[in-house]
């Protein structure tokens, strides 16, 4: 942005935000790195639609955050003239405990609605990357769901309303504050994984579910990978009803399944005894750390490494892992943590050998012909600004998601180029 | 041009068509039969190629087509437009992949929603979303209303458990959105797609999810004296942590009718609780003494648990029946779908008797209590000179009464044309013109069931900054429609 038009805006923007915060944009800003020339923390919903509409007017090219914990994800932006916050929209609007339900702004963290609806024995069951730093709106962008999955759905099928504001201003509600609700068109669901294109979240409702009263894992570990997939579905086709159910592996050729089982006394021990029928003469062991923590391991002291979002059929768990295996090489350091409900993630790190636009492309053909995806979600900034795809192919549906984008946001300013097909 | 239109539309589908005016009348309305329109033609394709070869025409001489499932929908969502033609789906009815260790199942929109079930069953596994009219109605008309039924309070709706669709948009092109893995990448289409009521294309082929049939069931009714006693003891079952896969509820007309219509050997109260608990057995047994001991907490009068699997299919005969058992107590009735928190039960009952007695209608009330679900039954002679419309009008003021306590008009029957004119009352016109972005990338030209959901068509331009709404409307004086 010159510094004219910067300057300009500046002033300008002071105007539209009085009571929030607006600064020159800081290298720690940075949008894998594009550094943003400014930085806006509007204070409320109507500073945020007049920001906006003022952005859209000036055809200025935002990028969006929360706490930033998943920042890096995406592709590059094509620039980012403009850094919007929603820190500020930080509270926690109405929980209806009798109603199994909580509205929250889009600057909330799950941890803190955990511990609003705890007191109540109640949870939104949600288990996202880092819930003490990632916020409602960032977690509704990324579509990021965890081991709960299996059991509760992701972030779309537990959210019930949504509030957003578009390019132009307008600042529009969908759903409703009922859990049961076919008034209109889903937007929530338009805006889960649509990594801020389509507008900015402000408000979002949820379902909740019961605390569990307890709760127990086990731990199995297998010689090879398909008698842990087997024992996988084996599992999924039994009388128990896991609340987490996965598969760890990786260059050390470990390979461990982790089975959660939430309920009352009786009820986990019936489908305890199960699933160690099921296991043959394979015992459970003892975990080193807590196996629901996994995921967030794979991101521990990552550095240079690439993380990636696989998704398969839940019976191509372990042909999977074989392939990766084969394709990094002996060489390679590398993690895979498995669910089954076919959502994997794996961390290769930089010492492969085999560059990581090959793997992916071998991967992904390796995945097509049974429908399975693979995003790249995490990458040096380097690997960000080449032609590596990090999304993958949306199919034939690409030029309609590409009419849709037009329509909420006819001149681009959204996350510019940081999405599916250059979106 | 009709007749050069009806002569390319034999050329594409040869006999699967319907031009006669006698034949033509049987697609004149859905399961709402208060809405009648005579459609131009109604084609029967058999392919998703000849599907997508109809909407192409239809595109390309801006004919308007209605798809159209079994026709039990409640709303008119699959009511004919004056000039267009219906699309039925119901040859398009084979169930084409079986996937048991992934627990998915490929099937054509116009396969039965039992069927799926059925066809499953022999490997212990069941398709969850249970409409009152499964046995007739279809996959198709299922995701276009996001159906749910009594199990979707522990299970979900149909958009819970589609993964995947293809799709005929309304310019005649074929899509596929989702996919038969989880999160494809790109927008969630299939998300929204799924309960879009037919207004955004045609589906020709869906991915399911199926689930892994619990171990036991069982199925609890209990008998209270009032309405308000059976809320209280379903709010103090939730608020104990128990997740129940069907809470439901009847009040005494309700009751009444079912009894004379199947003799499903209700007991007769003022507020009948069926609560159904499924999953492992040592937990469902354990979990449903404490549902019992709530019940009685909240002094029912009488506890019976089924016996048998024949009993529990008696005692959800009842239930499934209970619209159409109305029409044993009453010639015509209004089936209403709006929901409420679940916490408003009491005060909304309350609210409703007034109403039922200011316009000197009776009221039944069948409601999936889980959820919040209401499906109160406004009946009414349509002999009697007004009464259909003080009927409509009671019917009206209890949709009003669900969005001011919190909830919404439709919970599963969809807004179809029966509703659109409530949208209003939910929605402000930013929210209903953000919607209509979605309409416009789809069907610019407004061919996919046009006029079904929304008070307005909308303009498909570029958009032109925030609504300003007109000072008339502030005021109040004036409502767009």
């Amino acid at each position: 942005m010159p510094e004219l038009a910067k300057a300009t805006s500046a002033q300008e923007l002071r105007a539209i935000v009085p009571k929030g915060e607006l600064r020159q944009g800081k290298s720690e800003d940075a949008v894998c790195g594009v550094v943003p020339a400014l930085y806006v923390e509007p204070a409320d919903e109507a500073e945020l639609a007049q920001v906006l509409a003022y952005a859209n007017r000036a055809r200025m090219r935002l990028v969006l955050r929360g706490h930033g914990s998943k920042l890096d994800w995406g592709t590059a932006p094509l620039a980012a003239d403009l850094l919007v916050s929603t820190a500020r929209f930080a509270r926690i609007l109405e929980h209806a405990p009798g109603d199994m339900t909580i509205t929250v702004e889009a600057g909330v963290t799950i941890a803190e609605i955990q511990s609003a609806v705890s007191p109540h024995r109640q949870r939104l069951a949600l288990d996202p990357l880092w819930p003490g730093r990632a916020t409602v709106g960032g977690v509704i962008a990324t579509n990021d769901s965890g081991a709960l999955r299996l059991r509760y759905g992701g972030v779309r099928d537990l959210i019930i309303g949504i509030t957003v504001v578009l390019p132009d201003g307008t600042v529009a509600k969908s759903g409703g504050k009922v859990v049961k609700n076919v008034a209109g068109y889903d937007l929530p669901k338009l805006m889960s994984g649509a990594l801020g294109t389509l507008g900015i979240i402000t408000r979002a409702v949820f379902r909740l579910h019961p605390l569990p009263t307890s709760s127990q894992t086990l731990t199995f570990s297998f010689m090879d990978l398909e008698a842990a997939n087997q024992f996988m579905l084996a599992i999924a086709d039994s009388i128990v009803v896991p609340t987490g159910l996965q598969m760890r592996t990786g260059a050390a050729g470990n390979v461990e399944v982790d089975v959660r089982i939430d309920g009352i006394a009786a009820g986990i021990a019936a489908q305890t005894d199960t699933v160690c029928k099921l296991a043959g003469s394979t015992n459970p062991s003892p975990p080193e750390a807590d196996p629901w923590q996994a995921r967030e391991r794979l991101w521990h002291a990552a550095g240079s490494a690439n993380i990636f979002k696989l998704s398969v059929l839940p019976t191509h768990l372990s042909t999977t892992a074989e392939f990766v295996r084969e394709a990094l090489g002996t060489n390679a350091q590398w993690t895979l943590l498995m669910h089954s409900t076919g959502l994997a993630w794996l961390r290769a790190d930089a010492a492969g050998g085999v560059p990581i636009a090959v793997f992916i492309a071998a991967l992904r053909s390796f995945l097509q012909p049974t429908g399975g995806s693979v995003v790249l979600l995490k990458a040096p900034p380097s690997l960000r600004q080449k032609s590596v795809d990090l999304w993958g192919n949306a199919g034939d549906a690409l030029p309609l998601m590409k009419r849709i984008k037009e329509q909420f946001d006819p001149h681009g300013i959204l996350n510019p180029g940081r999405f599916v097909g250059g979106i | 041009m009709n007749s050069t239109f009806i002569q390319a539309l034999r050329s594409l589908v040869g006999e699967g068509l319907i031009t006669s005016r006698e034949e033509l009348r049987t697609y004149e309305c859905d399961g709402l039969t208060n809405f009648r329109v005579v459609p131009l033609a109604v084609t029967l394709p058999s392919t998703a190629e000849q599907v997508q070869a109809i909407v192409r025409l239809c595109a390309q001489e801006r004919v308007a087509f209605v798809a159209r499932g079994s026709g039990t929908g409640l709303s008119g969502g699959a009511l004919p437009v004056q000039g267009g033609i219906v699309i039925s789906l119901a040859r398009l009815n084979r169930i084409l992949e079986l996937d048991i260790p992934n627990a998915r199942v490929v099937v054509e929109p116009g396969v039965i929603n039992a069927a799926v079930t059925q066809r499953v069953a022999p490997y212990g596994y069941f398709y969850a979303p249970d409409p009152s009219s499964q046995s007739v109605c279809t996959i198709g008309g299922n995701v276009a209303e996001n159906s749910g039924g009594a199990h979707c309070l522990k299970y979900g709706f149909t958009t819970t458990h589609v993964l995947g669709l293809e799709v005929v948009l309304p310019d005649g092109s074929l899509v596929h959105l989702g996919g038969n893995t989880l999160d494809a990448p790109g927008y969630d289409l299939s998300g929204v797609f799924v309960g879009a009521e037919g207004t955004l294309g045609v589906t020709t082929k869906i991915t399911l999810r199926i689930v892994k049939r619990p171990e036991i069931v069982q199925t609890l009714l209990a008998a209270f004296d009032s309405t308000n006693a059976a809320g209280a003891a379903v709010s103090d079952i939730i608020a104990s942590g128990i997740l129940p896969s069907a809470i439901e509820m009847m009040d005494n007309l309700a009751i009444q009718a079912a009894e004379a219509a199947v003799h499903a050997g209700y007991p007769n109260c003022g507020g009948l609780l069926l609560v159904e608990l499924d999953g492992p057995a040592a937990e469902v047994d354990a979990l449903m003494a404490q549902v019992k001991e709530r019940c009685l907490k909240h002094h029912a009068s009488e506890i019976r648990v089924a016996q048998s699997e024949a009993e529990r299919m008696v005692i959800w005969k009842g239930r499934k029946a209970a619209f159409a058992a109305m029409g044993r107590i009453s010639p015509n009735y209004i089936v209403q779908d709006g929901v409420i928190p679940r916490t408003a039960l009491p005060q909304v009952m309350e609210e409703i008797e007034r109403l039922s007695a200011v316009a000197g209608l009776r009221v039944a009330n069948v409601f999936h209590a889980g959820d919040g679900n209401l499906h109160p039954l406004v009946l009414y002679d349509r002999r009697i000179q007004g009464q259909e419309h003080e009927a409509e009008q009671l019917s009206g003021e209890i949709l009003r009464l669900c969005v001011r306590v919190g909830g919404s008009i439709t919970g599963e029957h969809g807004v179809g044309q029966e509703k659109k004119m409530f949208m209003p009352e939910m929605f402000a016109e930013p929210d209903l013109q953000t919607m209509q972005l979605v309409r416009c990338a789809f069907d610019p030209g407004h061919l996919s069931n046009p006029g079904k959901i929304f008070p307005r068509t909308p303009l498909c331009a570029e958009k032109q900054g925030p609504y300003v709404p007109h000072p008339l409307e502030i005021s109040g004086e004036a409502q767009f429609f």
